[in-house]
């Protein structure tokens, strides 16, 4: 107690001298699951912290007292017993008998958390360098989240929020009390998809597909982040899950789908460069912000600079195609092709070339788009 | 034989930066392999601080994320190969010929060979940085195919990693034949000290996982550079064999890291309680299981790639099944301990440390061996936390206790003891400050190997990083204790542990001289 006492000193003190850090919760477990496999893991782990206290203060127990009470200073006189093999047996017996004790609900609750069986909705989830794809099999939405925490707050020119680094732009939304299977995979290297509350930890793994499930029981919204270094920016790609009840789901569902009919370009027409511009903006601080940059520049060599770069001035077919495939010298410059409509692709490369320092006045209209992909 | 006798060449070596290139002495080179491990382990711990000043608080500071991620890599990489293996096997080259009774090591010149690798690797390691693009940003761990995506710096890494293993396994030929071979007459393989057993062993769980890693990372350059694709998922190779090959050398690294350290503290723990270890031969069979068994559990470092259930429960079943040897260990420390006459200079607070702090790293690797357990608390900073406690508390500590408990033999001089037990107290505080809070980050769900971090882990953070420069510059006090030592400690009596009982103790003098022993002690 009086160690949490003074650690508890230690951070408010510390806190009072940086007033830009907030006296969180002092949170000293796992956080209360929202589903029934999660109470169980919840539950485990603390059968084990019992079991390994009482063993380690027994033992320590043993070690501190001929500590305290073997020690040359007060003249004890070294015993020279040694080597008992009853001893032995003995104590290589009982752990095993522990451990079987601990290995009985840990299978149990391993086999409830690994049946995927039987869901009432998949939802196939994508990581990507660094956002998270979502795609509800049963429904056809599909959609990206995205880090919604503004840059200013990272680099500190703004207050941090309360949900700082763990919120998004579109949220998954679940309805309660159905059980969601959840399918993982990777677009370009390892990420992994882990919300605690819902005790979900599922490896992303490019070219392979993997499952995993939860069943949330109370509504909310849970917080979680990806999980395997992905990259530089793989401490800026959290998952936020919104638990809903099952008519604001199918409201959601609704709104949703009408909403990508509104947003819906039409690829054949021929855009204005100010039209193109201002959708590419938003495709471009979704997408390429993390690497080139709000002001274009970049982040030589490995990310090249926009403003004024080699590609970005250069002729469109170049800039086109190092969009669509990606960079054959770089592997950082990813394939935007698949991820991206013809519409949002002609929008970002329009946008690139008359922003962020560049005018070239050139409009890359989507029927070109469709024209590279063949 | 006597030919030789007459004319000791031994005596006439060359002096200067020259002794110690062409050296072939064992002492010579386990001196080197000491320093080349501190100097690693400063380098190592300067990137560590670099980590901790940037999650100092939440927002980027210090570092960009990119940099960040090179930090975590080549701190892991520099502290696991640079400085910890390195220490041990500097242990190894004083300690074994002197405790079997042999004059040198095996094969004389091959161990310089093995030694002069590693300072080449880690200046690969080191340059690495400052080339275009940086070094790796991927982790220690290297996992595929985030290293296709790295720059040169990350070729440099799989070279230093290809010549750090090549050192590691000379290294092993030379201790296995040393000690297989050059034991004095009447010292049968149930009569070696403990150290020299577990460091047999250790040496065949290097010559057999060494190579597995030289694979994988070959592999990895030729992904990356001649259009192979094995673990690419671009080109239909599998990311997930990576790992696999990875934790099959991964997993009996933590152990040729830490089995080394239970033979420091096998010889350090008996000789200051003034009484014989509690059942030997039990520790050796103990030994002995688990570098067996730390061939049969990797998977449970991949727990969340989706292996099928089946594997998952053996994995578990086998990973708690480790928990029965290191039992035994630590019972038999303990016992050793009971009813003796015990003093507390700074070798065995060092010992007390390792055994105090280890078995809680054990207790929390227990509970990261529950599969479900594991799913909530992998790749958090929960971890992070059990792993220190192994690789700090438990190698790096017993480090520590060997070297103030040798150090006499191997000078001729003592260590200041109050430094000493200041420089134990210092370690032991703040490393708990650092490490012990973590395991609180991780049960909330703070990833690890991220530069930034949400609000409600900010105070443990903070708590963490003032804990870390506290470690940090308690080495610094650590290096002032060996220099003051060596330039100006007081002369060391013949024996000044009373307790101790191996052969450099009762039948070398102080310090210990040059060639060991040139006519072999009888061992009753």
């Amino acid at each position: 107690m009086r160690l949490k006492a003074f650690l508890r000193l230690l951070g408010s003190g510390a806190a009072l001298l940086l007033p830009a850090v907030a006296v969180a919760e002092w949170r000293l477990n796992l956080k209360p699951a929202a589903t029934a496999i999660g109470r169980d893991i919840y539950d485990l782990h603390t059968l084990v912290m019992i079991i390994i206290t009482v063993i380690f203060i027994g033992v320590f127990g043993f070690m501190f007292y001929a500590i305290v009470k073997h020690r040359k200073s007060v003249g004890h006189k070294a015993e020279q017993f040694h080597e008992s093999t009853t001893v032995e047996i003995i104590w290589t017996v009982i752990p095993v008998f522990i451990l079987i004790g601990m290995a009985w609900p840990a299978t149990k609750a391993l086999l409830t958390l690994r049946d995927t069986s039987a869901p009432d909705m998949t939802i196939k989830v994508t990581g990507y360098q660094w956002k998270w794809g979502y795609e509800y099999l049963d429904d056809g939405i599909q959609f990206y989240s995205t880090l919604a925490t503004p840059r200013e707050q990272i680099q500190g020119d703004d207050e941090k929020g309360e949900n700082y680094l763990l919120e998004v732009d579109n949220p998954l939304v679940v309805p309660v009390g159905k059980k969601v299977r959840i399918l993982t995979t990777a677009n370009d290297v390892l990420h992994a998809w882990f919300v605690q509350e819902l005790a979900v930890k599922q490896d992303a793994i490019p070219g392979f597909i993997r499952d995993t499930w939860f069943r949330a029981e109370r509504t909310g919204t849970f917080r979680g982040q990806c999980a395997e270094l992905c990259g530089k920016e793989h401490g800026f790609m959290p998952i936020v899950v919104k638990v809903v009840s099952e008519d604001d789901y199918r409201g959601w569902v609704e709104t949703k789908k009408a909403g990508t009919a509104v947003k819906a370009f039409d690829p054949g027409k021929t855009y204005s460069v100010a039209e193109l511009r201002s959708t590419g903006e938003g495709v471009y601080n979704t997408h390429c912000v993390a690497c080139h940059q709000t002001d274009g520049g970049g982040m030589p060599p490995t990310f090249p600079a926009i403003t004024g770069g080699k590609i970005a001035t250069g002729p469109t077919t170049g800039h086109i195609d190092i969009v669509v495939n990606g960079s054959k010298k770089n592997p950082m410059m990813a394939a935007w092709g698949p991820q991206l409509t013809d519409v949002e692709i002609a929008a970002v490369i329009t946008y690139q070339r008359n922003a962020l320092g560049n005018a070239l006045g050139d409009a890359v209209q989507p029927g070109a788009i469709a024209a590279a992909r063949k | 034989m006597e030919a030789v006798h007459e004319h000791d060449h031994g005596h006439d070596h060359p002096s200067g930066i020259m002794r110690w290139v062409t050296t072939t002495n064992h002492k010579d080179i386990g001196t080197m392999y000491l320093w080349f491990s501190f100097t690693m382990f400063l380098v190592g711990g300067v990137m560590a601080l670099v980590i901790r000043a940037e999650l100092f608080q939440p927002g980027l500071q210090v570092v960009e994320p990119e940099f960040f991620n090179q930090m975590t890599t080549l701190h892991g990489l520099i502290m696991v190969f640079g400085a910890i293996m390195p220490a041990f096997v500097g242990f190894a080259n004083w300690q074994i010929p002197m405790m079997i009774g042999a004059p040198d090591m095996a094969f004389p010149r091959m161990n310089n060979w093995s030694f002069w690798l590693l300072p080449p690797a880690a200046m690969l390691l080191v340059i690495s940085m400052f080339v275009p693009g940086g070094s790796a940003g991927v982790g220690w761990t290297l996992y595929a195919p985030l290293t296709v995506q790295q720059g040169m710096g990350m070729d440099l890494v799989i070279f230093a990693v290809h010549i750090l293993g090549m050192s590691s396994i000379m290294g092993s030929i030379n201790i296995i034949t040393t000690i297989l071979n050059m034991r004095a007459p009447g010292m049968t393989m149930m009569k070696m000290p403990l150290f020299v057993w577990t460091w047999l062993i250790t040496a065949y769980l290097l010559i057999a996982a060494m190579p597995v890693l030289a694979g994988a990372v070959t592999m990895t350059l030729t992904d990356r550079h001649f259009g192979t694709n094995f673990f690419n998922a671009a080109g239909g190779g599998d990311p997930v064999l990576f790992q696999h090959i990875f934790w099959f050398f991964g997993h009996p690294e933590v152990y040729i890291i830490a089995i080394p350290a239970f033979g420091v503290v096998s010889q350090v723990l008996p000789a200051f309680s003034r009484k014989p270890l509690f059942g030997y031969a039990s520790m050796v069979y103990a030994t002995a299981s688990i570098a067996i068994l730390s061939f049969l559990v990797w998977a449970h470092h991949m727990y969340t790639v989706g292996m099928p259930v089946e594997a998952q429960l053996y994995y578990m079943f086998a990973t708690m099944l480790i928990a029965v040897p290191t039992g035994v260990k630590v019972f038999n420390w303990v016992a050793t301990m009971w009813k003796g006459s015990l003093t507390f200079e700074t070798p065995m607070l060092f010992a007390i440390g390792f055994l105090f702090l280890f078995t809680l790293g054990g207790f929390t690797g227990l509970v990261l061996s529950l599969t479900p357990v594991d799913v909530q608390l992998h790749d958090t900073y929960y971890v992070v936390a059990h792993f220190h406690y192994v690789m700090v508390a438990g190698a790096l500590f017993s480090a520590f206790a060997g070297v103030y408990f040798w150090l006499p033999k191997w000078i001729g001089k003592m260590y200041d003891e109050k430094l000493g037990k200041l420089h134990f107290w210092l370690s032991i505080i703040f490393f708990n400050v650092t490490f012990f809070v973590q395991h609180f980050s991780g049960l909330a769900g703070m990833p690890r190997r991220i530069p930034d971090y949400a609000l409600q882990f900010a105070d443990f953070n903070m708590i963490s990083s003032i804990g870390a420069f506290g470690f940090g510059l308690s080495q610094l006090l650590f290096l002032y204790i060996l220099v003051k030592a060596i330039r100006s400690g007081e002369k060391a009596p013949e024996k000044p542990w009373e307790g101790a009982d191996t052969l450099e103790w009762t039948h070398l003098p102080t310090p210990a001289p040059y060639h060991s022993f040139e006519t072999p002690p009888t061992v009753k």
